[in-house]
């Protein structure tokens, strides 16, 4: 979706400012949404693509002004209530008043604590072979989608060298609206910046992509 | 500020705490989370991951030519195989900066990053300055920074727009021929491997 999420490219957005010495957490409560998302995943309530689209999703207006854990927590609200593993009438009494339903891996338990702290395996078997090779050029496809995708905005149209290839992998693009994993080749796709802000943009910057196949075409 | 914004500041920043905690024991509640579960999750960010461990990466890499080829061919492997680096799983690519090569890492479209490698991400790589204008205007973010690079040097963004993570093996700096792995390690700072900053110079201050 060509939502406020898609950022890159835009202005206006001011200076970058590290903070000298920052904390994990600026609050408890962020410690605990961190905790939360993490623990609702790993027991089969939803999928990282999913948990992505459902911030993707927040009104733009309350996206930019929500602190990063304050826009993960809304997206894990929303998305618990959609999949009616909790209730309004909960979050309303601020305590469970109706029935809990079955969660797909059960239970999440401190046993279960180790496997969260390591990254999911995205790569699966591949059902047809790559389209592409490294050296080839490709161009983004102009395609604008109006639900979860992770073809940013500021690529669509312009021509790359395919760089690397990463296999096949899980394609976001399905996997968050629940459509299956339905995996793609995934690519590192460079671009020049010239190609992606015009011929007065500074032409020392390249910048690249990682792009699944479903997202281009040849050039 | 007036006195009716402060107020109003505070009430925002209880209802989102009382927000957070209502939901906690709704899950427990449910029996969807275990008691203690969601402590044992965050003792384990607070412990097992941080820059320490990106450190120890990139040390390793300048003192070990073999290392840092493995590195640069397959990062996951090679991460694999140092024992006192917590497990990263897949999805790992290094990039290596040379005099006339930046790498600068991004996730324009929310916050992926190297976790394992470099802990959690620090605010300003989250937020909108830095994801908005990396991407068009990388040494302008730099010198957010004060970072400067020679006019002619490539800087070259990678924009993590899929599951594969990128750590930058920066240079090492001058002055440290003759140091152990241990302290190199101490010279690698979290923006070195992220590409906006450089490694420490002994000797200077940090």
């Amino acid at each position: 979706m060509n939502g406020v999420h898609d950022m890159g490219g835009m202005d206006g957005f001011g200076k970058v400012e590290p903070e000298p010495n920052e904390p994990m957490f600026h609050a408890d409560w962020e410690a605990r949404v961190l905790a939360m998302v993490r623990a609702m995943g790993a027991a089969g309530a939803f999928n990282i693509d999913t948990s992505r689209y459902y911030r993707e999703t927040l009104p733009p207006a309350i996206y930019l002004a929500s602190s990063y854990y304050k826009k993960w927590f809304l997206g894990l609200e929303n998305m618990l209530v959609d999949k009616g593993l909790v209730a309004e009438a909960d979050i309303a009494a601020g305590r469970a008043v109706q029935p809990a339903k079955p969660l797909k891996r059960g239970k999440f338990a401190v046993s279960d604590v180790e496997r969260v702290m390591v990254r999911g395996k995205f790569g699966r078997e591949a059902s047809a072979p790559a389209k592409f090779k490294p050296g080839d050029k490709v161009r983004a496809k102009n395609i604008h989608p109006a639900t979860h995708t992770r073809l940013p905005r500021y690529a669509r149209g312009h021509v790359g060298v395919i760089e690397r290839d990463h296999g096949c992998q899980v394609f976001p693009d399905t996997a968050a609206m629940e459509l299956g994993e339905n995996p793609q080749w995934l690519y590192t796709v460079v671009f020049d910046g010239t190609q992606l802000w015009g011929a007065d943009a500074d032409p020392t910057v390249k910048v690249s992509i990682d792009a699944f196949e479903p997202y281009l075409e040849p050039a | 500020m007036t006195s009716h914004d402060h107020d109003h500041d505070h009430s925002e920043l209880s209802e989102t705490e009382l927000r957070v905690r209502a939901l906690e024991t709704i899950l427990t509640e449910k029996g969807y989370v275990e008691p203690g579960a969601l402590d044992a999750i965050i003792q384990a960010y607070e412990t097992n991951i941080g820059p320490h461990n990106g450190a120890r990466v990139v040390a390793r890499a300048w003192i070990n030519p073999a290392f840092r080829q493995a590195l640069l061919d397959d990062a996951t492997n090679a991460v694999a195989t140092l024992g006192h680096v917590s497990r990263t799983g897949d999805h790992l690519v290094a990039v290596e900066n040379t005099s006339n090569r930046h790498n600068m890492v991004v996730c324009t479209l929310c916050s992926c990053y190297p976790w394992e490698l470099l802990g959690l991400p620090p605010v300003w790589y989250k937020a909108a300055p830095y994801r908005s204008r990396a991407v068009k205007d990388p040494r302008g973010v730099l010198a957010d920074f004060g970072v400067t690079l020679p006019k002619e040097a490539e800087i070259r963004v990678w924009d993590s727009t899929a599951e594969m993570r990128f750590l930058v093996l920066p240079m090492r700096p001058k002055g440290t021929e003759g140091f152990s792995e241990e302290q190199l390690a101490e010279l690698v700072t979290r923006d070195s491997m992220i590409g906006t900053g450089f490694p420490r110079t002994p000797g200077a201050p940090s």
